[in-house]
This record gives C-alpha cells, structure tokens and sequence, in this order.
C-alpha cells in the first residue's frame, strides 16, 4: 500500500513538471516564431535563411530546452504509469494555458472555453481517482 | 469536409497515437524508474534510445507532424479540433487493446469528459 500510495505521489509531481515545461515550451515557441515573421516561401535558399534565424532566437532556445525536458519526464512517468493515465490527465495544460492567458498576457477568454476548461478539470479529477499504474512493470 | 481531409485527419489521429503508444511501450519495457539522480536518468535514456519501440515511436509520430503541416497548408487550423479531441479517445483505446492496460468505467467516462472540454476549449 506504500508502495502504491508513494507511486501516486511522484506521478502527480512528474504529471506536473510535464505539463509545466510542455505549456511553457509551447507558449515561448509560438511567441518565438511569431517575432520571426510568416514563412513566405518555401524555395530552399528562404527557407534555409528562416530556419537560421528561428535558431538564432533566445526564446525559441529556451522553448527547446523546455520541450525537451517536457519529453523526459514523459518518458519517465510512462516507465511506471499507463499511457490512458497519463494522456488524458495531461489535457490540464490546456487549464493552464487559458489562466495564464488570462491572468498574465489580460487575454479575452470566451464563455465556450470557460466550459471546456471546466470540464476538463472534472475529466481530470475522474480519472485522477483511478489506478494510475494497471500492467505489472518487470 | 473533403474525403482527402478526412483522410488526413484519420492519419494524424491514429499515427499520432499509435506513436505515443510506441513510446509507451518502449519505456514499459525499462520499468518502473525509481532513483532520480542525473546518472541514472542518463543511464535510463540511453537505454530507451537503444529499444526498437522507441525509434518507431518516433517514426510514426513524425509521419502524424509533416500530415498536420500538409493538412493546415490547404485546410483552416479548425479543422485539427476534431483531430485533437478525437486523440484522447483513440489513444485510451489503443492502450486498452494494445498495451492491455485496464480502462475501467471510471477512466472512459474521465476520457470522454476531457474529449469534450477539449474540443470546447479548441473551437
């Protein structure tokens, strides 16, 4: 039983490293490619030229890295809990993104993603309540 | 919507998924981490970069990105709600059936309810 109860405990911890860097990663990259302009062409010597300017960008740097420890505590929460744990319960980023939204950037948030939001955080506490870990790990 | 833009929202879904599942099962295969220092995370990443599902992994979910760039090239960025939502579903039935975990009721419903706020939140 402290085996499980521990097992929850640092997934809910991993659960929100991933969503944290995963939402962070994700708003600096789109910020990031936004000061970079729309990509008008695709003949190779354009695109070469805009691929070389989005890795001279500090914000799309720090986006990377973000997204790249996003990727490892993804990795290392499946090594122990399901993926139809894990998937669902990672939707609270999109929570996270409209209160930061919100709250930080004074983005108008209309009434239908109020709902989705809400209900998202229901769906989440559902399947919160389940077992996060059902195949036996060898 | 177009029988072709049907097509590649179905492609974006399932190789997406089936990518995630891939990956999921490459790390199932190391097992339950248990020590968190840099070392053994090295140690645990090497590892997973040298599993075969790992790589097909990542195959599958490069083929549902360069589908999703084709896509938004002819298509409004509306049309990948159903896709996104559609995910969460797909996914839970391919751990299911696939990784033989054990979606009981109370999941599914959990599921279908992030599906739904997802889909909200997106339009």
């Amino acid at each position: 039983m402290a085996e499980s109860k521990s097992r929850r405990g640092k997934t809910f911890i991993l659960l929100a490293l991933m969503v944290t860097f995963g939402s962070t990663g994700d708003v600096l990259l789109s910020q990031g490619m936004k000061q970079l302009g729309e990509l008008r062409s695709w003949a190779p010597e354009k695109a070469i030229a805009f691929f070389t300017r989005a890795f001279e960008s500090g914000t799309i740097w720090l986006a990377v890295a973000l997204l790249m420890l996003f990727l490892v505590s993804y990795m290392l929460v499946l090594s122990w809990a399901d993926f139809s744990f894990v998937s669902p319960a990672s939707a609270i980023g999109y929570v996270l993104v409209a209160l930061m939204g919100y709250f930080f950037l004074g983005e108008h948030v209309p009434a239908t993603r109020w709902i989705g939001v809400s209900l998202i955080c229901v769906g989440v506490i559902v399947v919160g309540g389940t077992h996060p870990s059902t195949t036996q790990n060898q | 919507m177009t029988l072709r833009t049907a097509l590649f929202i179905a492609i974006i879904v399932v190789a997406g998924q089936l990518g995630d599942l891939a990956l999921s099962r490459a790390m199932k295969t190391i097992g339950e981490v248990k020590r968190f220092t840099p070392a053994n995370l090295l140690r645990v990443l090497g590892r997973a970069f040298r599993i075969k599902w790992m790589w097909i992994g990542i195959a599958l979910m490069t083929v549902a990105f360069f589908s999703l760039l084709a896509l938004l090239s002819w298509a409004n960025v509306s049309l990948v709600v159903p896709a996104t939502a559609a995910s969460y579903l797909a996914g839970a039935l391919g751990a299911q059936f696939l990784l033989g975990e054990q979606v009981n009721r109370e999941r599914w419903i959990g599921v279908i309810i992030v599906c739904i706020g997802v889909a909200l939140v997106c339009v």
